[in-house]
């Protein structure tokens, strides 16, 4: 869960490091500020309690195509 | 007389009693696009052959007295996500640009053909739909025609300014987290955002899997509800446009409060009045956890457009509009328990709001904020508080998004203003109940999408 003490920084550069993905210094700023923003919007939705039955939305449905 | 300003349905009507010839409409579409876009920005390309091949293929057929289907002879365009065979599916970027053109067209534009409309070509939107603005860093902003100064909505921003202008009565756009319902805010126009899953997707260009709808802008309730029913599936649900005529007499309305009641300008609320009173409604509903639903659609779209552009922005990061870039980037790195919690809420949340919809049959909230904000604007002040424009114009499309719901979002006419729009909200399936409530108030005279008039220079 996020919390106030979530580190966009070096949460950036190891999820850049596990995805592969060389992030150009110009571009770091705005990563992170992203990061940051997403961090702190995610703490809504992660700090929400929801009971053990509740499942994810998406349905996958077998034999179906993608539409 | 069938001029620009005229609505699908009439132009149908006109094509099919043989008072103007498909082409003539054809060629005086194409005409004005080439003569006024270059102002506003609405098109990325114009497909004229091929439209007055088609168009001749109407004419052709109401020669022959045969039924050249509902939709006869329109012009219609499409948001440039959509495949047109023989043009590259730009979905706004530049990194598209250089994908092989497309094979076929996308079925909604193949099933609009086949109710005899006629399409004139591709529409500007917002890097990979991920945008609210209509901005485009590549290919310009698609302009708002009744103030070219100001933003159209994105990220069907080319559908809106399309519509708005009387290029076309009728554009397609998609709508993730508000991208038809924003545009057709700011333009002063009809949107329907469909129940999520209701029309196929095949052959567009994807932005975020779990919430990507496709649908159409429109001047009136019932040309969108003939497009509709075109682009259904043959065996979905029974036709909308019957039933458009029944009014909203009987139908339970009630006003969206609490979260959809406060941080927009007065503007935003005055319209959901001036409709709620037109309609007799005058209950409000909580709708429970609207901004963890805000922050859930947030994180999910993040999320899988990131995972959908890992590759790319791997390999070809400069090549995107910054602002899309670092989203992405960010996006791409989103733990997956954010992520699989959201989807879990997003089941939580679906739920709660359905018992909503067994008190009431439709629930009425703001579309946008605030009306149309200058081009390049960075941050704007609701409610006393300064806050960056792009990523909130979307306050009050993204909490019914999330579930799907299907919308009409109606243009709400500000005497010397800009227009606005709002929200009429119902249960999944049940776009036959939103687009009675639109067709009522526009009847009554309280919404009403004419063509901008070019006051400013892009008309002259």
């Amino acid at each position: 869960m996020p919390d106030n003490t979530f580190d966009a920084e070096s949460h950036v550069d190891h999820m850049a490091a596990a995805l592969g993905l060389a992030i150009d210094p110009d571009y770091r700023p705005g990563v992170v500020a992203n990061m940051a923003r997403t961090a702190e919007i995610a703490r809504l939705v992660t700090e929400f309690p929801l009971p053990d039955g509740v499942e994810l939305a998406p349905a996958f449905r077998p034999g179906e195509e993608s539409r | 007389m069938i001029d620009h300003a005229s609505g699908a349905l009439q132009i149908a009507s006109a094509v099919k009693g043989g008072t103007v010839s498909a082409v003539e409409v054809a060629r005086a579409a194409l005409f004005r696009i080439g003569a006024l876009d270059a102002h506003l920005g609405a098109f990325t390309a114009v497909t004229a052959e091929r439209a007055l091949g088609e168009a001749a293929a109407v004419d052709a057929r109401v020669r022959a007295g045969g039924d050249p289907g509902p939709l006869a002879g329109v012009p219609f365009a499409v948001k440039n996500l959509f495949d047109i065979k023989g043009l590259p599916t730009l979905a706004g970027s530049r990194i598209n640009a250089g994908h092989p053109p497309a094979g076929a067209d996308a079925d909604l534009i193949r099933r609009l053909n086949d109710a005899g409309a006629v399409l004139v070509g591709a529409l500007n939107m917002g890097e990979y739909a991920y945008d609210f603005t209509g901005e485009n860093s590549h290919y310009g902003p698609s302009r708002n025609p009744h103030d070219p100064a100001r933003m159209s909505g994105g990220s069907s921003g080319g559908s809106g300014t399309a519509v708005a202008a009387g290029f076309v009565p009728l554009a397609l756009g998609s709508d993730t987290n508000g991208s038809i319902r924003v545009p057709s805010s700011f333009c002063g126009l009809f949107g329907l955002k469909p129940t999520f899953g209701r029309l196929s997707r095949q052959g567009t260009f994807p932005f975020c899997f779990s919430l990507d709808h496709l649908g159409p802008l429109g001047r009136s309730a019932a040309d969108l509800a003939s497009a509709y029913d075109a682009m259904q599936e043959p065996q979905a649900a029974a036709p909308v446009s019957p039933v458009l005529g029944q009014g909203a007499e009987g139908l339970r309305i009630a006003v969206a409060g609490d979260y959809f009641a406060r941080g927009a300008d007065p503007a935003a609320f005055e319209a959901v009045a001036k409709v709620a009173e037109a309609l007799g409604a005058r209950e409000t509903v909580v709708v429970p956890e609207a901004a963890r639903a805000r922050a859930a659609a947030y994180v999910i779209t993040t999320a899988e457009g990131g995972n959908l552009h890992l590759d790319r922005l791997r390999t070809q990061a400069a090549d995107f509009d910054p602002a899309t870039r670092d989203r992405l980037l960010a996006g791409a790195m989103v733990p997956a328990s954010w992520y699989l919690q959201a989807q879990r809420f997003r089941r939580w949340y679906h739920d709660r709001v359905m018992e909503l919809f067994s008190r009431v049959d439709v629930i009425l909230a703001p579309a946008t904020p605030c009306t149309a904000p200058p081009i390049g604007q960075r941050t704007m002040v609701l409610d006393g508080v300064e806050m960056l424009v792009r990523p909130n114009i979307g306050i009050f499309t993204q909490p019914l998004s999330l579930i799907g719901l299907p919308v009409v979002a109606v243009p709400v006419r500000r005497p010397g203003g800009l227009p606005i729009g709002v929200q009429v909200v119902a249960a999944p399936g049940r776009e036959d109940l939103a687009l009675r409530v639109a067709a009522d108030l526009e009847a009554k005279g309280v919404c009403k999408a004419p063509v901008a008039r070019g006051e400013t220079s892009w008309e002259r």
